[in-house]
């Protein structure tokens, strides 16, 4: 007899505006209070503490423009953010300070999230739609400078890039960047060369998100329509479908697979978040809570694994996190 | 007919005359039947005997030429047949020039597609004659897209004059494009319009098919022109035009064409593979390779029955949906759809609820517009607003009657107005055609036309079912099953539907000129009139709708647009069947006399031929009448 599904552990409401993005920073040592930054569309990055369950900061540095992705870079000190604004910015968090010490002009107006990858001790890889319709600029950060620009041959015909991350094999390898296209299709990219390695046709609606498990080579795409795609790399570094999945529902917009990469989370526009057992796909869980589409999902980097958390963000203005299979 | 071959000097010019006069008599077909086989066998590779072929054809005498050439042109096979036969005529002889360019392509046009293949394939296939090819087109361009012409000549010519604008293009080689390429677009773009204008759905369709071959001649790389309509076989017919297929004669299908029929089906098209991009091709998950520990098993999931499609529950009540559709949260997209689909049950379930905000609901619908995308969205809006009208048919028949003549609507929404008074009508008289509506959904096409609903066809057909069985009842008595018997509900109301529309024809607003610009429109309001006058056979006020109608007719019945005529005549076919026969003898014979003798006319002098059969059609009703009022003793 299965359990009914868990309520959500506590939920943050305060941010007056649909949330679109989170990201956790729990990773420090002890007297470190964990964090949650979340990003809205009245503009604002709200900084959640775990512990109080309040807002700590509110951070202002789009124009109150939409701010569709938050990441750390190495720590909680250091933030970035992107916003509709067409610019990303970085933040110097440290003892108190909310100040945009740099930013970057993307010139992108669409909502394609930036990937960060980091290639050695205080240098970052950022991938991110530029301003041309098909293209994918790879800078270097925090120098700004360009590594190189991803254009799709003509008559490509892949649309927007809509979703980008950023790997590499291991610490040291080449980085590659896997996009998800307007055209359903999802490519790799060697980033050094600037060169397609595969492309694959996944889905027939724009990819909205995707996430890649470098270990096993697997990675995992949602889209506008009901079909969950699931697709594997070989040693010839070509994308191949592994296996698709059916939705009860269509639309999901955001996808993201856990650290331990046990379990995934897919975020819906029928409102509901769907765990998922990543080896196989099977499905764990239906967490119900928000009342509107459910924008972005993350789970926490808790270095206690009894402590991890999920997180996710919705249009009805709230964030819900969840203590979900936490004890494997 | 024997000639005497080689050598001998012997006179044509005798042999010509007879010819001539042979032809001109009216004897082509025995004469040139035999004449041209023989003539194409000898002229197939002996050049004398081509000499003597074309002596003899320039040696007719003017008055005599034009049979004999039209003769040739008919008979002959194939264009290059023509050629061999009469060689330089038409650009040595001035009468044959006459026929061949003039008379044959913009005089007549009775001519079948092959006789056109034959005189233009002609004209290409010399140097000297291709000047001749060029002007024709320019001649025929000019006649195409001229507005005067698209208004008042048949269809059939214009058909032939496609068909033959066709033929040129696809014998013309680039450098003659090139060089007459402005040209080419100006009459395209003239006549596109005038075609476009027209209110007869097959004239617009041949501009369209002819405006997209003159674009495709003129762009061969980068987008042409691409218009949307229903092809059927006259426009797969005038595209095959466009192409020419290499000129043999007409001989029996060689073996050889067979076989490679064949082959072309029995090769399997190779699917283009780039080795960057692969479609989705499964790969099977290999279970064996899977060495690890199945550590998913420990995840336990948890109860999922709860998870369902969702569903947008639609408002149960009126109100609810006057709210939602008026309301100005356009977040609740979902819900609006969902009322959308849900109104036209809810407004037949709740009669009573309908009456009391009729006038309001029939508003908001006569102004909705597509919010997001729902497949059929024009047919739910309209089967809503029927529903709404036959609920309440007086108050919203006087709304929707009084907004068709008011300021600030679109040319398709007054259309709307005529349609779903018409669908309502003819619920309210015919109790079984509950709700059935036949209407093609909207399509986006690449160039926007008004979507046709074209319901006046499906009337017409009809009608003259009707017509045809009402012909014949006369003898025969009631031979089919009474059906069960409901009082008419659109007796009450015919007369609210039928005489506000009838008003203000020719009270012309800012925005909307019924006698002017607007002939589209009028051409609908005078079907419906039509079909309203059909439907109301049996309601008291049948007879005072008649005399309106009858009157309304007359004050038109000159107008030069086709559509508009065919709409007068069907008016004046519904009136004689739906107004008694007593009652027409007793109030309108002064003005069914003069209509008699208009009808007349219409049916000898009116170039459009459906109008003809039209008014044909009324002087049989009208004779019928007579007979019956005077088979009864009075």
């Amino acid at each position: 007899m299965a359990l009914p599904p868990p309520d959500p552990q506590f939920v943050l409401r305060g941010t007056s505006a649909a949330v679109h993005t989170l990201h956790f920073s729990c990773g420090g040592p002890e007297p470190d209070i964990p964090l949650l930054f979340s990003g809205s569309e009245n503009g604002f990055i709200h900084v959640w503490n775990l512990k109080t369950r309040r807002v700590d900061t509110a951070l202002d540095g789009h124009g109150r423009k939409s701010v569709y992705c938050v990441e750390t870079m190495g720590g909680k000190d250091r933030l970035l953010s992107q916003g509709r604004d067409q610019r990303i910015c970085l933040w110097d968090l440290a003892e108190g300070r909310t100040s945009v010490t740099d930013s970057v002009f993307t010139e992108h107006v669409g909502f394609c999230r930036c990937s960060l990858l980091k290639v050695a001790q205080g240098r970052w890889l950022m991938a991110m739609a530029a301003r041309s319709l098909e293209e994918v600029q790879i800078l270097e950060l925090p120098s700004k400078t360009s590594v190189c620009t991803l254009k799709p041959e003509v008559g490509a015909k892949l649309g927007m890039p809509m979703c980008l991350k950023l790997w590499q094999l291991s610490c040291g390898s080449q980085p590659v960047l896997l996009a998800g296209y307007e055209d359903g299709s999802v490519v790799l990219w060697n980033v050094s060369m600037g060169k397609v390695l595969s492309r694959l046709i996944c889905h027939q609606e724009p990819v909205m998100s995707l996430d890649f498990d470098s270990e096993k080579a697997k990675g995992i795409s949602g889209s506008s329509e009901k079909v969950l795609s699931i697709w594997s790399l070989n040693e010839q570094q070509n994308l191949q479908v592994y296996k698709t999945h059916e939705l009860v529902n269509a639309g999901i917009s955001h996808i993201t697979i856990r650290p331990d990469r046990k379990i995934l989370a897919t975020a819906g526009w029928d409102h509901r978040i769907r765990v998922f057992g990543w080896r196989k796909l099977k499905p764990l869980a239906v967490l119900d809570y928000h009342t509107a589409t459910v924008h972005c999902v993350s789970f926490s980097d808790h270095s206690n694994p009894r402590e991890r958390l999920l997180a996710a963000g919705s249009k009805d203005q709230r964030i819900s996190v969840w203590s979900i299979y936490a004890q494997t | 007919v024997c000639f005497i071959p080689g050598g001998l000097d012997c006179s044509i010019s005798f042999v010509s005359h007879v010819l001539g006069k042979v032809c001109v008599h009216g004897r082509q077909k025995e004469i040139l039947g035999v004449l041209v086989p023989r003539l194409t066998d000898l002229t197939k590779s002996d050049c004398i005997w081509q000499r003597i072929c074309w002596r003899l054809v320039e040696c007719v005498p003017d008055r005599w030429m034009e049979a004999v050439v039209l003769g040739f042109v008919q008979r002959a096979p194939g264009a290059d047949v023509l050629s061999r036969l009469l060689g330089n005529l038409v650009v040595k002889n001035k009468k044959a020039q006459f026929v061949v360019t003039q008379k044959i392509l913009l005089l007549q046009y009775g001519h079948t597609t092959a006789v056109l293949q034959n005189v233009l394939g002609y004209l290409s296939l010399d140097s000297l004659r291709r000047t001749l090819l060029l002007r024709v087109l320019q001649e025929l361009l000019e006649t195409w897209s001229s507005s005067s012409a698209v208004k008042h000549s048949p269809a059939e010519q214009q058909l032939y004059i496609s068909k033959a604008i066709l033929i040129c293009l696809s014998h013309l080689r680039e450098p003659e494009i090139e060089s007459c390429r402005q040209e080419l677009l100006t009459s395209m773009m003239e006549g596109v319009k005038c075609h476009l204008d027209s209110s007869l759905p097959q004239l617009r369709r041949l501009g369209m098919v002819v405006a997209e071959s003159i674009s495709l001649k003129l762009n061969t790389e980068g987008p042409v022109l691409k218009f949307e309509y229903e092809e059927d076989d006259e426009t797969r017919e005038l595209k095959s035009l466009l192409v020419q297929t290499p000129s043999f004669c007409v001989v029996p299908s060689l073996p050889d064409d067979d076989r490679s029929e064949k082959a072309d089906t029995a090769l399997p098209l190779v699917p283009e593979s780039n080795e960057k991009s692969h479609t989705a091709a499964l790969v099977m998950p290999d279970e064996e390779l899977d060495a690890e520990l199945d550590s998913d098993d420990d995840l336990v999931p948890y109860d999922m029955s709860e998870d369902k499609g969702l569903k947008i529950k639609a408002p149960v009540y009126i109100r609810d949906c006057i709210e939602v559709l008026t309301g100005s949260r356009s977040e609740d997209v979902d819900k609006w759809e969902a009322t959308v689909k849900a109104l036209e049950s809810l407004v037949r379930k709740n009669p009573a609820a309908t009456r009391e905000v009729s006038v309001e609901l029939a508003k908001i619908l006569l102004h909705l517009e597509e919010k997001t995308c729902i497949e059929g969205f024009v047919e739910l809006r309209q089967r809503a607003q029927v529903a709404v009208l036959t609920t309440d048919p007086i108050p919203v028949a006087k709304y929707l009657t009084s907004q068709f003549y008011s300021l600030n609507y679109s040319l398709r929404q007054r259309m709307d107005i005529l349609d779903v008074l018409v669908l309502a009508a003819q619920e309210l008289s015919c109790p079984k055609f509950h709700g059935k509506t036949k209407y093609s959904g909207a399509q986006k096409p690449s160039i926007q036309l008004l979507p046709g609903s074209d319901s006046s066809k499906d009337w017409r057909r009809i009608v003259d079912e009707r017509i045809k069985s009402k012909t014949r009842r006369f003898n025969m008595g009631q031979s089919h099953v009474e059906l069960a018997s409901r009082p008419n509900e659109f007796n009450s109301v015919a007369g609210y539907f039928f005489f506000p529309l009838i008003q203000h024809f020719d009270r012309p607003l800012t925005t909307f000129d019924l006698l002017g610009e607007d002939h589209l429109v009028l051409g609908r309001l005078v079907h419906t009139l039509a079909i309203l006058m059909y439907l109301a056979v049996n309601t008291v006020a049948v007879t005072a709708m008649g005399k309106a109608l009858l009157e309304f007719v007359w004050a038109l019945r000159f107008h030069t647009d086709s559509y508009v005529r065919q709409g007068l005549l069907s008016c004046i076919s519904s009136l004689l069947l739906s107004v008694p026969a007593e009652h027409i003898l007793a109030d309108m014979t002064e003005e069914l006399l003069e209509t008699q003798s208009w009808l007349g006319d219409v049916m000898e002098k009116d170039p459009d031929g459906d109008c003809r059969r039209l008014a044909l059609q009324n002087l049989l009703l009208m004779e019928n009448l007579k007979k019956k009022l005077e088979a009864v003793p009075s």
